[in-house]
């Protein structure tokens, strides 16, 4: 079976839900473990990084877990593939450029991946999606626990799970979760909460896009520190810096909406007209209307349409998904020919945006402050 | 102000990085800033960048500037200042004096307190039941309770065994 054929249509693995899906998209918990004494992927020799493949694989296959899972090599996954599995957020760019002596193994819910040979001989990853930090922590610890039976982990009593890289060192934990926070940046709060998120040892990053910018207002917020705490305690400092995030956000979208609903309305009401009436647009813009058009969703703008379309369009606009529909090689600007028309055929059934404007007519102007 | 990896071209990339109280400064050519992956946020941490300096900087020191090199796997500091990752698990024991530092600076304590493998937690838990079990010994012999010092020192003995000659892990 082919990993296209193994993935989940996006039109199905958008409607997955979970606590808080408004603003957290999904929750992943990864942990990085290597063998013993065999050379770390980045410095093994390609022989010893096919060895350590030929270990470690057929353990993880074996897996309770992972009966039925799509376990491949990276050398027999194309490049449109692996594009693919990394614009789904479930393979690093980093694992995309691997070829022999580098694998994969995926479950059907695409709940549980583990990359083989990446930075590390191990990086095991389980994601859920909406806040469940802590359901994706027991279900990787599990894994580990089963795991750990099958091969022979570096383990030192002082320093922990070793790994390739110092900053990884000790746990290997890694707790992540990806936000949707077009409020926040709206009302140009985004700054200021990076900045405090940063001063309790957490990192923010763009989830898209390059440099600074995210795109899409999508955000991942994870650890960075692994040595000198329990991974519990770690999993629920984040879960409690995220709960907080999300009560900003939320405050941020009521602000905005009772002082400059004019404002708002005018993002929502554009992003919808472009979408749904561009005949060219890059990923980069489609991915920010559709943030918009997502935020219009949540403030019941468009009662035709769902999040999951949102989501679902998120994923097949970008360009390896789209390559994918057509069998020629697409040059950039035919690509956002047919990302517009994708979207306009997709958007028809969603009607206008419908705001409700509080309080009063739609008429006023927004209030100075 | 030069860069501080190549220590040839200008530095025009500046990038600062505060973690609880700590601040952390790198200073870059455009070039360099490019190869280390600064500009794709999502590869890079400023950890991993002062990584390579820091830490090479102190192992360089740690050992009077002599180049050691791992006998499990041939890695060096020359190496690792180019990576910045290590070259295998052995590493760690190899580079040790240089590491400390630098994962003082990177992360909450030195002494990993998480998850361990079962057999490694066996072993643990059997270290610290062993410390407790002398402890009181030593109290029982100062009081001259030698009754209760002789059992202590038949459970320590069986402790003992049991550290050096661990139940086989269920597979």
């Amino acid at each position: 079976m082919t990993i296209h054929e193994f993935l989940s249509p996006p039109a199905e693995s958008a409607r997955r839900t979970g606590p808080h899906d408004r603003i957290v998209m999904s929750s992943r918990v990864r942990l990085a473990r290597n063998l013993r004494s065999t050379a770390f992927p980045g410095w093994a020799k390609k022989a010893e990084r096919v060895r350590a493949l030929e270990t470690i694989r057929p353990a993880v296959e074996s897996l309770p877990q992972l009966v039925g899972a799509f376990s491949e090599s990276m050398d027999n996954l194309g490049l449109l593939d692996k594009q693919i599995l990394v614009e789904r957020h479930l393979i690093s760019r980093e694992h995309a450029a691997k070829n022999a002596g580098s694998g994969l193994v995926l479950n059907k819910e695409e709940s549980l991946c583990v990359m083989i040979n990446e930075e590390d001989h191990l990086r095991m990853q389980a994601l859920r999606p909406g806040l469940q930090l802590k359901q994706a922590w027991i279900a990787i610890d599990q894994v580990d626990t089963e795991l750990e039976r099958r091969l022979d982990y570096a383990f030192s009593p002082e320093l922990g799970y070793l790994t390739a890289c110092p900053t990884n060192l000790g746990t290997g934990i890694r707790v992540s979760a990806m936000l949707h926070l077009p409020g926040l940046v709206l009302a140009e709060q985004i700054n200021q909460i990076i900045q405090s998120v940063n001063k309790l040892g957490l990192a923010v990053r763009g989830l898209y896009g390059e440099g600074t910018e995210a795109l899409g207002n999508v955000f991942q917020v994870s650890n960075q520190m692994t040595l000198g705490e329990v991974e519990m305690d770690i999993v629920e400092r984040l879960n409690k810096v995220l709960l907080q995030i999300i009560e900003h956000e939320e405050n941020a979208r009521a602000m905005l909406l009772e002082k400059k609903p004019k404002i708002v309305f005018n993002f929502i009401g554009r992003a919808y007209g472009i979408l749904a009436n561009a005949h060219s647009i890059t990923s980069k813009e489609t991915m920010n209307q559709l943030s918009l058009m997502r935020l219009g969703i949540d403030l019941g703008e468009f009662p035709t349409a769902n999040r999951a379309l949102i989501d679902e369009l998120f994923v097949i606009t970008q360009p390896a998904h789209l390559q994918k529909r057509y069998t020629e090689k697409l040059a950039a600007e035919e690509r956002d020919v047919l990302r517009a028309d994708m979207l306009r055929e997709r958007l028809r059934t969603v009607s206008r945006p419908n705001p409700k404007v509080p309080g009063q007519g739609g008429g006023a102007l927004d209030k100075r402050n | 102000m030069l860069c501080m990896f190549c220590k040839q071209n200008p530095a025009k990339v500046h990038l600062t990085q505060i973690v609880g109280d700590k601040i952390q400064k790198v200073d870059l050519c455009e070039e360099c800033a490019k190869q280390k992956g600064v500009n794709d946020p999502a590869g890079f941490s400023l950890a991993d960048l002062l990584l390579g300096l820091g830490a090479s900087q102190e192992m360089a020191q740690s050992t009077g500037g002599e180049d050691i090199k791992c006998p499990n796997c041939g890695f060096t500091q020359a190496d690792f200042k180019k990576a910045g990752r290590l070259g295998c698990s052995q590493c760690y024991v190899t580079f040790a004096d240089g590491l400390e530092g630098l994962l003082k600076s990177m992360h909450k304590g030195t002494k990993h307190i998480g998850k361990a493998p079962l057999a490694m937690r066996q072993t643990r838990d059997l270290s610290e039941r062993l410390k407790q079990l002398q402890k009181k010994l030593d109290k029982a012999v100062t009081s001259e309770d030698f009754e209760t010092a002789a059992n202590l020192r038949d459970e320590i003995k069986v402790t003992k065994d049991q550290l050096e000659h661990p139940a086989p892990a269920k597979t």
